[in-house]
């Protein structure tokens, strides 16, 4: 399994082995939302802030 | 077949759809639509070497202009920007299905606080306040005073993007605590679902309840008409029961989604909606291709 650190607290945040350049995750320890930006090696940072044309 | 995935962030959707296609042996480029830039002779490397374009954005202002970007290289993309240009604004949406003689909400369009407030008045409490361009149920209000009017409006306009300032009055519909989504590909429904709450919002983002729907033929023929009225493609057109106790026969269409999200259908159906979407893919590009390989005396009536 992939694992890289919080950009926001600095603690481990595992990746699932299919984790995808673009996909979201959370950081378990302080809930921060992480994109991942990289997979080999595996890269993350804060994800953007909501924006009011984001949808369906 | 090579595809080219427009994106700016990868959602459970994308990702079902992206397990699907390099599954089947398809070869899927991502494009990250916040670092690609957009110019007029060619397209962003390697979009020129796809069979088929998704549009996948998230953002509605990029999927615009990027599924026209993509047009304009004569790529073929799903869905087209006409398509996304029509879903993406609820003005245009609700135009072109009352256009096309397909049950809409009545719906009030304003430029003005005080004219909107009229348009509220006429219409009664509770009335519906929505944004003209936006989703998940945001910033959506159910008016049910004046006084809530007043204030609503004051503060749409104090946010100030001009948008804010396009006063689209809906309609308050009763409906049966649910409200029902159908997935269509080019018109032809492939699956339902009802999402039921006890909020008057029922959007699956917002934490709805999901359960797989049979469709009606009405519904069908609906959602089909729907469809065609805002320029067909891959789209998730959302229906309302009308006499609010979900046992009646009339429906109306509120809305079409254009980068229709379907986690949460593929979650409450009994089948596989990304591979579904991929088969429709795959038959559409092969059309293409053979489109592209008759001669013209072969195309020709």
């Amino acid at each position: 399994m992939t694992a890289a650190n919080c950009v926001t607290c600095g603690d481990s945040v595992a990746l699932p082995e299919d984790v995808e350049v673009g996909e979201i995750v959370d950081c378990g320890s302080c809930g921060t939302e992480l994109e991942v930006l990289g997979v080999d090696p595996a890269e993350l940072a804060e994800a953007p802030e909501l924006a009011e044309d984001w949808g369906e | 077949m090579e595809v080219g995935l427009l994106y700016s962030r990868i959602r459970p959707d994308e990702k079902l759809l992206l397990t699907e296609l390099r599954e089947r042996g398809h070869e899927v480029h991502k494009v990250d639509v916040r670092q690609a830039t957009f110019g007029l002779d060619a397209p962003p490397e390697p979009l020129g070497e796809c069979d088929v374009v998704l549009d996948r954005c998230m953002a509605t202002s990029r999927s615009r202009y990027a599924s026209r970007f993509v047009e304009h290289y004569d790529l073929p993309v799903v869905n087209s920007p006409e398509t996304a240009k029509v879903c993406s604004d609820k003005v245009e949406t609700t135009l072109a299905l009352s256009e096309a003689g397909v049950p809409t909400p009545e719906t009030t369009v304003a430029f003005t606080t005080e004219s909107a407030l009229e348009a509220i008045e006429s219409f009664g409490y509770p009335c519906v306040l929505k944004p003209v361009v936006g989703s998940w149920g945001r910033l959506m209000a159910k008016l049910e005073s004046r006084s809530a009017a007043e204030a609503v409006l004051e503060h749409k306009e104090t946010l100030g993007h001009y948008e804010h300032s396009v006063f689209y009055v809906q309609q308050f519909v009763d409906k049966p605590g649910r409200d029902l989504r159908v997935l269509t590909v080019d018109g032809e429904p492939v699956a339902a679902m009802s999402r039921s709450s006890d909020h008057w919002l029922t959007n699956a983002a917002a934490g709805a309840d999901t359960e797989s729907f049979d469709l009606p033929a009405e519904v069908e023929q609906l959602a089909r008409e729907a469809s065609a009225a805002v320029g067909g493609g891959l789209l998730g057109v959302d229906l309302m029961e009308l006499d609010g106790d979900g046992a009646d026969d009339e429906y109306t269409v509120h809305e079409v989604n254009h980068t229709v999200e379907f986690k949460a259908l593929n979650a409450a159906v009994d089948m596989d909606v990304a591979a579904t979407v991929v088969d429709w893919l795959e038959a559409k590009v092969a059309a293409e291709e053979a489109g592209n390989e008759a001669t013209p005396a072969e195309v020709q009536p």
